[in-house]
């Protein structure tokens, strides 16, 4: 049988996947794991970058099969489905009744379990917060324990360390949120590019309060007076427009080439082109959502892009007020390196709070690069970088991370010692192993 | 709209037909044997756009109840515009070998229940004058194979039998689809060793079974390359074939 890995494709760690296509699955699956005297953990579009989606034993149960909706009020906007449901397909039914996700991460192929376990976060999140906050209830399925139902006011205790906990409180059977209003499903985007990183600051600072949407991306590889440069994108849906599924041609990555396409030559030539190809004045275009939130998945696989090595995602947060002088000194880091890929990005997140204990983002600024995986980056780069995120009073993704040592994780993330109580003993991650045992 | 019956509606392949069906507001009876998975193929489908959805339980070995089930199908669609026979077991040959009634349930299951369902919808079909009957076999049934001959006759037995019924249906203007799928990656294989290659997912093979059925094609091979392959295992000669393990 095909084995399954992470996102990142490091660390290589094949895991053997027990196809679960029913709710009943989830409960054998966590039978058979107990009969063992084993571990093992929901694996569901395998989009988690890092060891958060692999399970400690390296036997997971494949959720992917529990892809179906189970109801939803086109009036009101509530959908609930199983957690192996897309997003893909969450907008192929949502968009024609004129609804949209309330959040949504930078690729649409994520399942909803997935996305409640990591409490993703996206380019709203100043405005909307994470997706937990807009979930309602969640159904979970546990080793010692009836199936229970949880939301903000049943098993609020579980519900909270549910979101964003990792997938390790429970296998989540399904999922209802609470859908977004939209009239069109065209995007009126605003593109700007900016020169250094006190100018993203002051764009972001002004822009931000008048878009649903913000994100940048960043050139890592530009040094000096160039430090900090990239490109500013804002958007909101368009007022008036057609209520379309996307169904963009899609390419698929057939083969993981023997190196990494990504090195240094090729990041500073991508880099610079993108640069340069955007306006230095605000640039307007109205168009389909798919391309301006989901730009990647126009390639299936790009994953495989960074050979067989695999590649590691670096997303931190640094709190508001050390965000300039934090961002600048990772990015001061980063180019002296030259280790980075043209896939950074630079979003100012908002504060509202998410019900989740172990949620990512907070008041602040979000750096996210990607990085061919290399012995330099564990012992050189991330190190350094740690320290910076330390020193600020930061923290790592959750669900990019191959590499937080277990005294940054336990220190900026407090709660995980409720999440731990609250754990199912019959699911651990390799990540959860890493950082609390 | 198009008025679709379903017997085995919670198989991964027939699953995936209805989506296709439901994106443009089918209306479905939809039969198999567990209430709960039904009840969450049905919900799954109203989601997804059907403008209805009933459902019955039935074990397709039950053929005395295959009357009702049609009584049921017709007071929920009035008329049907498909009906697709997607039930059926995967057996294990090894077992079966030194297992006669074994044999026989998985022969029932696969062959003779299908014929019976068959017959009863091909007659009610030919009354309306209209419809598209389309069943579920397999590649297995193309040559019967040392690895799985209860399972391969079993289906070679539904296609010669539907190879038969198909001229009298045309004169009635029913359409009668042979399905033969090769490997799909459903809850059915899971577990199997099969060449990664050669394994298609349920949503793929929906898409060409949904657009067979609707240009009433007679035999349909899914994926299309899985009719070359046959063509060459039937081609081999005996005094070969009977030395391989295939």
């Amino acid at each position: 049988m095909p084995t399954l890995l992470s996102w990142g494709r490091y660390p290589h760690a094949p895991q053997t996947p027990t196809p679960c296509h029913w709710p009943d699955d989830l409960a054998s699956g966590l039978a058979a794991a107990r009969a063992r005297g084993a571990t093992t953990l929901a694996y569901g579009a395998g989009l988690s970058y890092g060891d958060s989606g692999l399970a400690a034993s390296d036997r997971v149960l494949h959720t992917a099969g529990l892809d179906r909706f189970l109801a939803a009020d086109w009036t009101t906007g509530r959908l609930t489905a199983q957690a192996g449901v897309t997003f893909e397909q969450i907008l192929s039914v949502a968009i024609p009744h004129g609804w949209y996700l309330p959040v949504s991460p930078g690729t649409k192929y994520v399942t909803l379990g997935g996305a409640i376990a990591n409490d993703v976060h996206g380019k709203n999140h100043h405005r909307q917060g994470t997706l937990g906050r807009h979930v309602l209830r969640l159904g979970l399925r546990r080793s010692d324990r009836a199936p229970l139902v949880c939301s903000a006011t049943e098993e609020t205790g579980l519900f909270q360390a549910t979101v964003g906990g990792l997938g390790l409180t429970g296998l989540i059977e399904w999922a209802e949120v609470q859908l977004t209003p939209i009239r069109s499903s065209h995007i009126r985007s605003v593109t700007q590019r900016f020169d250094t990183l006190d100018e993203f600051f002051a764009l972001s600072a002004t822009l931000d309060l008048q878009h649903e949407f913000c994100v940048s991306w960043i050139d890592c590889g530009a040094t000096g007076p160039s430090l900090g440069r990239g490109v500013y994108m804002a958007g909101d849906f368009a007022e008036h427009g057609p209520l379309e599924v996307a169904t963009p041609l899609r390419l698929t990555l057939p083969a993981t080439p023997p190196l990494s396409l990504v090195n240094r030559a090729t990041v500073r030539a991508f880099n610079a082109l993108y640069w340069r190809r955007a306006s230095r004045t605000p640039a307007v275009r109205t168009g389909s959502y798919d391309p301006f939130f989901y730009p990647l998945d126009a390639v299936l696989q790009w994953n495989r892009i960074y050979g067989p090595s695999g590649f590691q995602q670096y997303q931190c947060v640094i709190p508001e007020a050390q965000a300039r002088d934090g961002i600048g000194a990772l990015l001061h880091e980063i180019a002296a390196s030259g280790l980075g890929s043209p896939l950074a990005v630079l979003k100012r997140c908002g504060d509202l709070a998410s019900p989740g204990l172990l949620s990512f983002p907070m008041a602040g600024t979000t750096l996210a690069l990607d990085f061919p995986h290399s012995p330099r980056l564990t012992h050189e780069l991330f190190p350094r970088l740690d320290a910076v995120v330390r020193d600020a009073g930061g923290r790592l993704y959750p669900a990019k991370d191959a590499h937080m040592s277990a005294r940054d994780f336990q220190a900026s993330y407090p709660a995980w010692t409720t999440v731990e109580a609250l754990r199912d003993p019959q699911l651990l991650s390799r990540f959860w192993q890493r950082v609390t045992q | 709209m198009t008025r679709v019956l379903i017997i085995g509606a919670t198989s991964a392949i027939a699953a995936a037909c209805a989506r296709r069906w439901a994106t443009d507001g089918a209306q479905f009876m939809l039969v198999g044997r567990d209430a709960g998975k039904l009840d969450a193929v049905a919900r799954d489908l109203s989601v997804r756009g059907a403008s209805a959805t009933a459902t019955f339980v039935l074990d397709a070995l039950d053929t005395d109840r295959h009357g009702d089930m049609l009584a049921a199908a017709v007071a929920a669609l009035g008329t049907i515009d498909v009906a697709l026979i997607a039930h059926g077991t995967l057996p294990n040959q090894q077992a079966c070998q030194d297992d006669v009634p074994q044999t026989l349930r998985e022969f029932a299951s696969n062959a003779t229940s299908v014929i019976a369902l068959v017959t009863l919808l091909a007659s009610h079909l030919e009354r309306q004058r209209h419809g598209a009957l389309a069943v579920i076999t397999s590649v297995a049934g193309d040559r019967g194979r040392p690895s799985n001959y209860v399972y391969g006759s079993a289906k070679a037995a539904v296609s010669t039998f539907c190879e038969g019924l198909r001229p009298r249906l045309f004169k009635a203007g029913v359409s009668l689809t042979d399905i033969r799928p090769g490997f799909v990656n459903t809850p059915m294989t899971a577990g199997l060793p099969l060449p990664a290659l050669l394994v298609a997912q349920p949503d793929a093979v929906a898409a060409r079974i949904v657009t067979g059925i609707a240009r009433r094609r007679d035999v349909l091979y899914v994926p299309a390359f899985w009719a070359l392959i046959l063509l060459v295992v039937r081609l081999l000669p005996r005094t070969i074939f009977k030395r391989l393990s295939l």
